[in-house]
């Protein structure tokens, strides 16, 4: 039976811990705002950029262009982007699940990885996959350098016909309680996403341009920077999602901790209640016997 | 004539720096300065290094920014302006303009005839506009270059 002294120790761990999870939470919060304001800062650009890109394309008659070239996909190149730390509910676990159906679908393939992200480059390596470059501690503090310093490296392997496809998995940011687990080809560029265009967009990317430079010039410039802007994209994108799973994981921690010592609380004061009784019965005995 | 004002928008990966009305642009073009008038006929063209400047609907001279490579999208009542980098003259950080300046002197000096040159080039001309964007708006001299 444990003693009133047990019970007020355990307590007060359980009420440590509460504190730290819910300092994390706040933690999270924050970064989480931050991460999300990023994003959507780097929205306009990406926007803009595929208008530009898209039109462009438009108007040359076969774009030609090594990001651009279709192969029978043998040699697939494969980013996975998780979090640097855990404490963060399922998220790494999902991310790294989505990646290992990937795998499981293109299991006839020659696949290689790049990790993104601590967590990720530790299950990876050690479930043996073949690992290109590794980029961890880059997703605590996302910036455009490393979005183009990754995308130079697969933009070059796959130019040099290294490799036939590079696909991207990755969270997407929805809200704070859920992210959608994306898997996307990042290359060869295919069709560009349109965000939601109206129509006098969409009459105004069909004006015929002045090129102050050959349009394929342009189109050489404007892919490699494409693919950077996806990159950047996906990157914030799994930073907010990370940080919104560690909230919400922090969260039911503090809850859950709170629940416990509510618990351990009651334990605590029934058993205390048990030893005043026992002691009144033995003063009371004990008076009646010498009485 | 088509409208007084032309939209200018510039923005970088990172984020959104200006979307306003304005009279007159002035962009650093891969090939050279172009100004660009509302009712500008629909232009596209590389960026180049240099400072991109406009005049506001009040018609005083605005802003200057820094500008290190992109594109420019002219169409006749907008000007978008996708740059690598861009950045008002006053948050340019001149101590580290200066540093960067020192270093990429330091590099083609010593004559090193390997890619590295090509770089160094580049980052002296990256820093040389930003030291020009930022003395300008401070009042300082410029040196002519």
């Amino acid at each position: 039976m444990p003693t009133l002294l047990d019970f007020r120790r355990r307590i007060r761990s359980v009420k440590n811990t509460q504190q730290i999870t819910r300092a994390m939470k706040f933690v999270a919060a924050a970064m989480l705002r931050r991460a999300q304001e990023r994003a959507l800062a780097a929205r306009p650009f990406a926007k803009e950029l595929a208008r530009v890109l898209r039109s462009t394309m438009s108007r040359i008659s076969e774009p030609q262009h090594p990001l651009l070239a279709h192969r029978p996909e043998e040699r697939i190149l494969v980013i996975v982007m998780t979090g640097e730390r855990g404490l963060a509910g399922a998220f790494n676990t999902n991310v790294l699940r989505k990646a290992s159906d990937f795998f499981r679908a293109n299991k006839n393939k020659k696949i290689s990885v790049i990790p993104v992200g601590k967590k990720g480059r530790d299950s990876l390596k050690k479930a043996g996959f073949n690992v290109i470059a590794e980029y961890v501690n880059v997703l605590a503090r996302v910036d455009f350098a490393t979005a183009r310093e990754i995308s130079a490296l697969v933009t070059d392997l796959y130019a040099e016909e290294k490799i036939d496809s590079v696909h991207l998995v990755f969270s997407e940011f929805k809200t704070v309680m859920s992210a959608n687990l994306a898997a996307e080809k990042l290359l060869p560029v295919e069709a560009i996403r349109i965000e939601e265009e109206s129509a006098a967009e969409q009459a105004a990317s069909k004006v015929d341009y002045i090129y102050e430079q050959a349009a394929e010039r342009l189109l050489d410039k404007l892919l490699p920077r494409y693919v950077e802007t996806q990159m950047l994209r996906a990157m914030l994108e799994s930073s907010a999602a990370e940080h919104g799973a560690r909230m919400t994981a922090m969260e039911s921690a503090t809850k859950n901790a709170g629940e416990v010592i509510d618990a351990l609380t009651l334990h605590m004061n029934k058993v205390r209640q048990a030893a005043i009784t026992k002691e009144i019965i033995e003063i009371v005995s004990g008076a009646s016997s010498t009485a | 004539m088509a409208a007084e004002s032309i939209e200018l928008v510039v923005v970088t990966p990172e984020k959104q720096l200006i979307r306003q009305r304005v009279t007159e642009v002035q962009l650093p073009g891969a090939n050279g300065y172009l100004g660009i008038l509302p009712g500008h006929a629909p232009l596209m063209t590389q960026l180049g290094v240099g400072e991109l400047s406009f005049h506001d609907t009040s018609g005083k001279e605005s802003e200057h920014l820094a500008i290190i490579s992109g594109f420019a999208e002219v169409l006749p009542d907008r000007v978008t302006v996708l740059a690598e980098t861009a950045e008002f003259a006053a948050e340019i950080d001149l101590a580290r303009a200066e540093a960067a300046k020192a270093r990429a002197e330091k590099h083609l000096v010593s004559g090193d005839t390997n890619n590295d040159w090509d770089r160094a080039r580049v980052a002296l001309q990256r820093a040389l506009i930003r030291i020009q964007v930022a003395r300008k708006y401070r009042g300082t001299s410029v040196n002519s270059r």
